[in-house]
């Protein structure tokens, strides 16, 4: 791998992340990060979905019809996400329990499409390997962090093992039931992504419009 | 011969324009053929493992249900000790599990149908628990429309058929997070102790707004709603108040309990 194709693994992970500033697949980041088990499958099933198709779409692009285009990706994509599905179901039904409508609303992830139509149709199979991997991995990150503070502040466990002894349980620790509801994840996205740009200032974006005074009429 | 056949045929294909119909038939066509072979393999091959998963699913939801689950036994183990029985809802009696007759299915009339599910089978399954030769509980499965989807679920009831011991929903797809809530275990311990009729024989267990007030003399009958889930709620009274009346268990129920008070036989 040279320096180019590690740019292209890496830049997705912090410089150009998926969720914190392209601010896509925030629904599925919200839905599945009260825990964080459900929130790892739903990465690895995201990923999965998300190379898979990268793959297919760069393999296919000199025979995709532009006029299609959009109708044969989600085709592609679908069919795998239901591949998924039905793997979950068989090998994991307790957790495609929990995952419930998530795992199916990854053909509506933005992510998976936006990569196909901005990065697989116009390079090779390689780097767009490369590129969805990239993106799988910054994705897998933000959801993460975000399900082990959710899990950890609104059920005082990680992984479904206790760390913060529950005053249900005879413990010291009061759960913050706040935590558990989507509300919350959008405040730790948020607060991830000033996080982030603070630490990156060039991910800052420029305001399109400043309001400004252009002329003014006074009235005496 | 054919070789060189195919050959033209591929260049030809190679040389197409992307954006020609017939190029946009073929591509169309062809990924349509191959996504469909791939989801339609996969879901025939796995079908069989899912099934068997959908069954130890539910027979540990009857375990939970009746009380007797533990994580450490064998579920399927620890399932031989329930008893299965096929129940002819119609009349309410025993009726042996026949193929033909599992497959049997009665439409219900609009009037019935407040559970919303157009059509039952004529014999389904109850399950029963003894403790010590003495029936202790009964379990029957429930389903009935929620606000989206069909819920489907159990509930455990004492041997007078009245008391309810223990309820689960554990197949449905009600908004997470809001109806979705019917599955969370501590909703589902407020049904325990709650009676079904009153003493004249009236249906009275609901699901309601707010904390049932214990100084009412209908708390025994109410259990409080999930805030936000007030379609999923109504669902569950329904379907709850369907399969517990005179056209779903009501005269299984009403012969299981008669007995178990005279002390004879049921059979």
């Amino acid at each position: 791998m040279n320096n180019e194709q590690k740019k292209i693994l890496i830049d997705p992970v912090l410089d150009n992340n998926p969720i914190t500033l392209q601010i896509l697949g925030i629904c599925s980041a919200l839905a599945v990060t009260t825990q964080l088990a459900p929130a790892l499958i739903m990465c690895l099933a995201l990923t999965f979905v998300l190379v898979s198709s990268s793959v297919i779409i760069s393999a296919l692009r000199h025979h995709i019809p532009t006029n299609i285009r959009i109708i044969v990706f989600m085709t592609i994509i679908a069919s795998l996400v239901i591949v998924v599905d039905q793997f979950l179901r068989a090998y994991a039904y307790d957790l495609s329990k929990q995952l419930s409508v998530f795992v199916g609303l990854i053909i509506t992830n933005c992510i998976v499409l936006g990569r196909a139509e901005a990065y697989a149709t116009q390079n090779n199979v390689w780097p767009s390997f490369l590129d969805a991997v990239g993106h799988g991995l910054g994705y897998s990150l933000i959801l993460a962090i975000v399900a082990s503070i959710r899990e950890l502040v609104g059920s005082g466990s990680l992984l479904g093992y206790e760390i913060l002894p529950l005053v249900n349980n005879g413990g010291w620790y009061s759960s913050n039931g706040l935590m558990l509801l989507a509300p919350s994840a959008f405040f730790i996205i948020g607060l991830l992504i000033w996080a982030v740009r603070s630490w990156k200032p060039q991910q800052q974006e420029k305001p399109e419009y400043r309001i400004q005074i252009v002329h003014r009429t006074e009235v005496n | 011969m054919t070789k060189p056949a195919d050959h033209n045929l591929w260049a030809r294909f190679k040389t197409m324009s992307n954006d020609s119909p017939a190029k946009i038939l073929i591509v169309a066509l062809s990924v349509c053929l191959v996504c469909s072979i791939l989801v339609s393999s996969a879901a025939v091959l796995l079908k069989p493992i899912q099934q068997q998963n959908k069954n130890l699913g539910r027979q540990k939801e009857i375990l939970k249900v009746a009380g007797l689950y533990q994580a450490n036994i064998d579920p399927v183990e620890q399932f031989k000790s329930i008893e299965t029985r096929y129940v002819d809802i119609d009349s309410g009696k025993y009726a042996d599990a026949t193929n033909s007759n599992l497959l049997e299915k009665e439409l219900i009339p609009d009037s019935k149908d407040i559970a919303g599910i157009g059509s039952r089978n004529r014999f389904l399954p109850v399950y029963l628990v003894y403790d010590k030769q003495q029936l202790s509980t009964i379990v029957l499965p429930l389903v009935g429309k929620g606000l989206w989807s069909t819920i489907h679920g159990f509930i455990a009831l004492a041997a007078d058929g009245n008391t309810v011991k223990a309820i689960t929903f554990y197949d449905h797809a009600e908004t997470p997070g809001l109806g979705g809530e019917i599955s969370n275990p501590n909703w589902q311990l407020k049904w325990q102790g709650k009676q079904i009729r009153d003493s004249d024989g009236n249906m009275q267990l609901r699901v309601i707004k707010g904390h049932p007030d214990p100084a009412s003399l209908h708390a025994k009958y109410e259990i409080d709603a999930l805030s936000g889930a007030t379609l999923t709620a109504n669902g569950v009274t329904r379907l709850i108040h369907y399969w517990l009346s005179d056209s779903g268990f009501g005269p299984f129920l009403a012969r299981i309990s008669g007995s178990a008070i005279q002390g004879t036989s049921y059979e």
